[in-house]
C-alpha cells in the first residue's frame, strides 16, 4: 500500500468567534476504505442532541453480493451549497465556520428541491416531520468544541474529526475536498480520503489488492470449489 | 419436570422479547440529565469506557468517554443502543413459579417463598442423589466480584463439584493452550502493543463485528506501514482491506499454521537465539510438521500454497508482528491444537515479550478474562488456580476459612452439565447469565434435558428462552444496577460503576446468591455488606495464583485507568506486557512448543452431507441475544438470521438472496432466507447463532468436544441444503424504508 503523508493548510483562517474556532480549525474526514459498516455512526448520529431520534447520516452497502464494502455519508457541507442555493423558501441556513444546517423548520415547504439537487445526496425529506433533515455536524456539540457523535464512536475511525496537526502526525492517505459533477465544481469543508494524489476516476477505480479479483484463489487452484 | 409451562409462542407474547425504541422520557430525557456515571459497556471482553446519563433514576442516554485510553469514546452499535436495556418493558420485576394454569405460565411469589422453595429443591435433591446432583451454570458476563462469589457459593454452599460456565463456549481452547505452552492464561500485551506491529496476522476472528474498536489499532498498525493477513473463510469487513487473505476451509487452521510453521523451519526463517534461550519442545513441534508442506496444506486448506508462503515470510521475517485469533481458531475439536499452533509461531519467530510482538487471544464475553481467572470453572480456584492440586486447595481454604475437604474436586464441564442432566445423573440446576438454550450446540438436544430436570431455578433480569424452563425465576440486576470489576481482553481491570438500582423487586445479584447462602446454612462464609468487600476477598484469595490480584484496588483501578494483572503487591504498577525478557510463567520459565499435527474435524463432509456450515456473530448482536434481541434499533440491523451462500453454489441448487433454505444436518433442520455473497468460500455457508427457537443455529451444530478445553465444534458441521420457497417480504431496517420511501419524489 502507497501511503502520502499530507498537511493540510485550513482553508479558513480561525474566526473570533467561538462557534468558528470550533468546527474553524478542525478537520472532519470521511474514509470509506476503512468503514466497516458496523452503522455504530447510524445508531449514534440518532443521539445527538440537536435531531434526537432520528439519524440522519447515510451508511451505503456498496454491493453487498459480492464485497463487504460499505461507505458512511454525512452531509459535505458545501462552500456554496447547492441544497440552499435551489431552496425556494430560503430555508436552509450555513453558519459562518461552514456547517450548512439542516432546514429551519418554520420555513421548510417540503418541496424537495434539495433532495434532488444535492450532488451527493445527503438531505432527506422526513414525512414525520414535513421537514428535510440532515446531518448538522452536530451543531449542538461542534459548537462548543466536542466532536460529533458519528466520529466520536466510529471504531475504525473511517469518520475521523481532529486538527490537521493531528491527522498529519497519525493518518495516512491523500485528503480531497474538490469535486466534479459533469459541469458542476464543489468544494467541500468535508474531506475524504484517496490513495494516491491526482484526479480519481470513481467508475473507472482499480482493484487495491490482487488477491481481491479472487478471493478464495479458485482460478489459482483451478477449481471450483 | 422443568417443561416449559406455555408454548414458546405464547411465552415470548408474554415476556418478549419485545422492542424497546426509545429512552425512558422520551428523546429529549438526556438534555438535562441528574447524573452522569463512567462505567463500561455491558458486552463484549473490549469492555469499552462509556459514560451514562442517568434522569430520574433511569438511563437515558450516553456520552462517549473520550478520557479512556482503551477506546477514546469509540463505541460499536450494541454500546451506542445498550441503554435501551433499561426501561424495558420484558424487564422481570418479581419473582416467579412456574404455574402451568396461570395465563401468564408463570405467577409472581414473594422473595421468601421463592428462595425458600429453591433451598427446600436443593436439599431435597442432594439429600436424595448427593450433593452433585445438583448443578449450577454461571456467565462471564457478570463482574468478577460476582464470578468469585459464584465460584464460592457453589462449593461451600451447594457442595457441588458440578459448577460451570458459558466461558466453556468461548475462551476455553486459548485458555488450555496458554496456560500449558505459557504458563499463564492471559492477553500477551496491551491493545496499544498492536500499533507497533510490523505484520498483523489475524487467524479465525471476524475483528469489524465481534471486536470493532480493535479495527482501530490494526489500522493505526498500517498506518505506520504494517501488513494485514487474514484468515477466514469468509472476506469479513477488516478482511475485505488484508494485504494477504487466506480462505481457508473451516476446519483446518490446524494444517495451515502447521504448513506456515514448516516454511519458516524450511527457510530457517528462526529465531535460533530466541528458541534456544528461551523456549523448549522446539524438535518436537518441528518433527510435527516435517511433512506439512504448502502444497500439501493447499489439498487440505484450499488456501494456495504462494498464499501459506507469503504469509510465512511476512509474519517471520517482519521484526515485530502479533497475531490475534479468535473463535474462529478456538471453537473445534481441536481448538487447543489450533491455539498450540499458533503459539509455536511466536515462540519459533521470538515474537513474545518485545514491544508489538505478541501472539493472543480477543477474549469474547464482557467479562471472558476476569471470569475465567476466579474459580468459576469446573476445574479451578481463584487466583486460576487448580481445583485439583492440595497446595492451591489449602491456599483458598485458609481464606475461605473452611476445611480443605469441604472444596469439591473437579466437575463436570458445562456441555458434560447438560449431558449429564439428560442422563438422569444430575437431577436440579441453578443458573444465571447463561442461556444454553440458544447457545450450545444440538439444540433439541439441549431442550429434551433442561425438560428432564426436576427442578431449575434461575437469576435472570429477562425471561431467556432457557428460563421459559425454569421452576423459578429469581429478578436479577442488570449490569449498570450493579458495581465491581471486570477484566478487559487486554488484561486489564477495570471499574464498572452502578447508575441505578434496581427497579420493582428485582435485587442486585450478589445479595440474592448471599441471601440463597444464609437459607441453605451457610451464611457464615457469605457475610458481605458490599460487592467491595467481595473484592477485597477476591484479592486476598488470588494472592500469589498466576492471576494475582492482589495490588489492585478499585480506587487505583479509578486513578489508573484500570490495572494490568499480574499485580501482586500495593506499589506493584501492574503488567500490562506479559513475557519481557522471554521469561515465561511455566515451571521451568520457558515457553513450551507443542507438537501439532492436523487432524481433521469431528464431522466432515460427505455424499449426504456434502458442504459445510460454520457459525458466528453479526455486530448488532451480542452471544444468545437476550439484550440485544430486545432492543429495536439493533434488531432493525440484521433482523433474523440469513445464510450466507456463495454465488456458484447457490447456482447449483437455484438459489437466490431472499429465497427460503432449508438447511440440514445430522442434527436437525432449519429454514431461514439465504443472502448470496461472494465472499464465503463456494464450499461453505455460514449462519450467525443470536436467535432462538427454529431461528437458531445451534439446531444443526455438533455437540463433538475438544478433549481437553471441552468446547464445542461450533465451527464446523457438515449440511445439506435445498431451496423451499421464495421469500416475498425483503429483510430491510424498517427506519430505511420509512426514509426512503418518503424521501422519493
Amino acid at each position: 500500500m502507497t501511503t502520502v503523508r499530507v498537511s493540510i493548510t485550513p482553508k479558513r483562517a480561525a474566526g473570533s468567534s467561538a462557534t468558528e474556532a470550533a468546527f474553524g480549525e478542525v478537520l472532519f474526514v470521511m474514509d470509506p476504505s476503512r468503514c466497516i459498516g458496523c452503522r455504530a455512526c447510524v445508531q449514534a448520529c440518532e443521539e445527538c442532541g440537536t435531531h434526537r431520534g432520528t439519524s440522519v447520516i447515510h451508511l451505503d452497502d456498496i454491493d453487498s453480493s459480492v464485497t463487504t464494502q460499505t461507505a458512511p455519508m454525512v452531509c459535505m457541507h458545501c462552500e456554496d451549497p447547492t441544497c440552499a442555493e435551489v431552496c425556494p423558501a430560503d430555508a436552509i441556513k450555513q453558519n459562518e465556520d461552514g456547517v450548512v444546517q439542516s432546514s429551519l423548520k418554520p420555513r421548510c415547504i417540503g418541496c424537495s428541491n434539495c433532495v434532488l439537487a444535492c450532488p451527493f445526496g445527503v438531505p432527506r425529506y422526513i414525512t414525520a416531520f414535513d421537514q428535510m433533515m440532515k446531518c448538522d455536524m452536530c451543531y449542538d456539540r461542534t459548537s462548543i468544541g466536542l466532536k460529533p457523535m458519528c466520529a466520536s464512536v466510529c471504531p475504525s475511525q473511517a469518520l475521523w474529526y481532529g486538527t490537521s496537526e493531528e491527522w498529519a502526525t497519525t493518518r495516512t492517505g491523500t485528503l480531497v475536498n474538490e469535486w466534479r459533477f459533469g459541469a458542476q465544481h464543489v468544494r467541500t469543508k468535508v474531506y475524504t480520503v484517496v490513495r494516491q494524489p491526482g484526479p480519481v476516476d470513481v467508475v473507472e477505480g482499480a482493484t487495491a489488492r490482487p488477491w481481491q479479483d479472487d478471493p478464495f484463489g479458485l482460478e489459482e487452484l483451478g477449481a471450483g470449489t | 419436570m422443568a417443561r416449559p409451562p406455555l408454548t414458546d409462542e405464547e411465552l415470548v407474547a408474554r415476556y418478549g422479547p419485545h422492542l424497546n425504541r426509545e429512552p425512558a422520557g422520551g428523546w429529549n430525557a438526556g438534555i438535562d440529565v441528574d447524573r452522569e456515571v463512567k462505567t463500561h459497556c455491558c458486552f463484549c471482553g473490549q469492555q469499552c469506557g462509556i459514560i451514562l446519563k442517568v434522569k430520574d433514576d433511569e438511563v437515558v442516554g450516553f456520552e462517549p468517554w473520550y478520557e479512556f485510553p482503551f477506546n477514546e469514546g469509540k463505541l460499536c452499535p450494541k454500546g451506542v443502543k445498550r441503554y435501551l436495556q433499561n426501561a424495558h418493558p420484558d424487564r422481570l420485576l418479581e419473582p416467579l413459579e412456574r404455574d402451568p394454569s396461570h395465563p401468564d405460565g408463570f405467577r409472581p411469589v414473594s422473595w421468601d417463598h421463592a428462595l425458600d422453595r429453591t433451598v427446600s429443591e436443593i436439599q431435597r435433591i442432594q439429600s436424595r442423589y448427593g450433593k452433585d446432583a445438583f448443578a449450577m451454570l454461571s456467565g462471564v458476563s457478570l463482574n468478577n466480584e460476582k464470578s468469585y462469589l459464584i465460584g464460592k457459593f457453589a462449593r461451600l454452599a451447594l457442595g457441588t463439584a458440578n459448577l460451570d460456565y458459558n466461558g466453556r463456549l468461548c475462551m476455553v481452547s486459548a485458555g488450555v493452550a496458554n496456560k500449558r505452552a505459557l504458563g499463564i492464561d492471559r492477553a500477551s500485551n496491551p491493545w496499544s502493543d498492536i500499533p507497533l506491529a510490523d505484520v498483523v496476522f489475524i487467524v479465525g476472528a471476524n475483528v469489524a463485528e465481534c471486536a470493532p474498536i480493535t479495527t482501530s489499532y490494526v489500522w493505526r498498525a498500517r498506518d505506520r506501514g504494517a501488513k494485514l493477513i487474514v484468515a477466514d473463510p469468509r472476506v469479513t469487513p477488516l478482511a475485505r482491506t488484508a494485504d494477504l487473505f487466506l480462505g481457508l476451509r473451516p476446519g483446518t487452521d490446524s494444517a495451515l499454521l502447521g504448513a506456515i510453521l514448516h516454511v519458516i523451519i524450511d527457510r530457517d526463517w528462526l529465531d535460533h537465539e530466541f528458541i534456544d534461550a528461551h523456549t523448549e519442545g522446539f524438535e518436537e513441534a518441528a518433527a510435527a510438521v516435517a511433512d506439512h508442506t504448502p502444497a500439501w496444506a493447499e489439498e487440505i486448506t484450499g488456501v494456495p500454497a504462494g498464499r501459506i508462503e507469503q504469509a510465512a515470510e511476512w509474519w517471520a521475517t517482519s521484526p515485530t508482528g502479533m497475531l490475534l485469533h479468535a473463535r474462529g481458531l478456538e471453537h473445534h475439536t481441536k481448538g487447543v491444537e489450533n491455539v498450540s499452533a499458533a503459539i509455536n509461531l511466536g515462540l519459533a519467530t521470538g515474537k513474545y515479550g518485545k514491544p508489538g510482538c505478541g501472539v493472543t487471544t480477543i477474549t469474547g464475553q464482557g467479562n471472558g478474562q476476569g471470569g475465567r481467572e476466579h474459580g468459576h470453572k469446573c476445574d479451578q480456584l481463584p487466583g486460576n488456580r487448580d481445583v485439583t492440586n492440595p497446595e492451591h486447595r489449602a491456599q483458598v481454604a485458609s481464606v475461605w476459612g473452611c476445611d480443605v475437604d469441604e472444596i469439591p474436586g473437579k466437575g463436570l464441564t458445562a456441555e458434560e452439565i447438560v449431558e449429564a442432566i439428560d442422563r438422569g445423573e444430575i437431577k436440579g440446576l441453578l443458573s444465571i447469565c447463561f442461556n444454553p438454550v440458544v447457545s450450545l450446540p444440538d439444540t433439541a438436544f439441549t431442550r429434551q434435558a433442561f425438560d428432564k430436570l426436576e427442578f431449575y431455578a434461575t437469576i435472570d433480569f429477562f425471561l431467556s428462552e432457557t428460563a421459559f424452563h425454569a421452576d423459578i425465576v429469581l429478578p436479577g440486576s442488570l449490569h449498570e444496577e450493579d458495581e465491581g470489576t471486570s477484566t478487559t481482553l487486554e488484561g486489564r481491570v477495570v471499574k464498572l460503576n452502578p447508575s441505578k438500582k434496581p427497579p420493582g423487586n428485582a435485587r442486585v445479584d450478589w445479595e440474592i446468591i448471599c441471601d440463597l447462602a444464609r437459607r441453605i446454612g451457610k451464611g457464615r462464609y457469605f457475610p458481605y455488606r458490599s460487592a467491595a468487600e467481595i473484592f477485597d476477598e477476591l484479592r486476598l484469595a488470588s494472592k500469589g495464583g498466576s492471576a494475582d490480584y492482589f495490588g489492585i484496588t478499585w480506587e487505583r483501578i479509578e486513578r489508573e485507568y484500570g490495572v494490568f494483572w499480574p499485580c501482586p503487591e500495593p506499589d506493584h504498577p501492574g503488567t500490562p506486557r506479559l513475557f519481557e525478557g522471554g521469561r515465561f510463567y511455566t515451571d521451568t520459565g520457558r515457553g513450551r512448543f507443542t507438537p501439532v499435527r492436523y487432524r481433521p474435524p469431528a464431522e466432515v463432509v460427505d455424499d449426504e452431507y456434502p458442504i459445510w456450515l460454520t457459525t458466528g456473530r453479526v455486530v448488532s448482536q451480542y452471544l444468545s441475544g437476550t439484550q440485544t434481541r430486545r432492543i429495536a434499533q439493533l434488531v432493525a440491523q440484521y433482523p433474523e438470521p440469513l445464510c450466507e451462500v456463495h454465488p456458484t453454489l447457490a447456482s447449483q441448487y437455484g438459489i437466490e438472496t431472499g429465497d427460503l433454505v432449508q438447511v440440514t444436518s445430522r442434527r436437525g433442520s432449519m429454514t431461514l432466507p439465504a443472502k448470496v455473497v461472494a465472499t464465503i468460500r463456494p464450499d461453505t455457508v455460514f449462519i450467525p447463532y443470536h436467535w432462538a427457537g427454529r431461528q437458531a443455529a445451534n439446531q444443526l451444530t455438533n455437540r463433538a468436544l475438544d478433549p481437553l478445553s471441552k468446547i464445542p465444534e461450533f465451527k464446523v458441521s457438515a449440511v445439506r441444503i435445498e431451496r423451499v420457497g421464495s421469500q416475498h417480504a425483503p429483510v430491510v431496517d424498517e427506519r430505511d424504508l420509512e426514509l426512503h420511501t418518503a424521501s422519493e419524489p
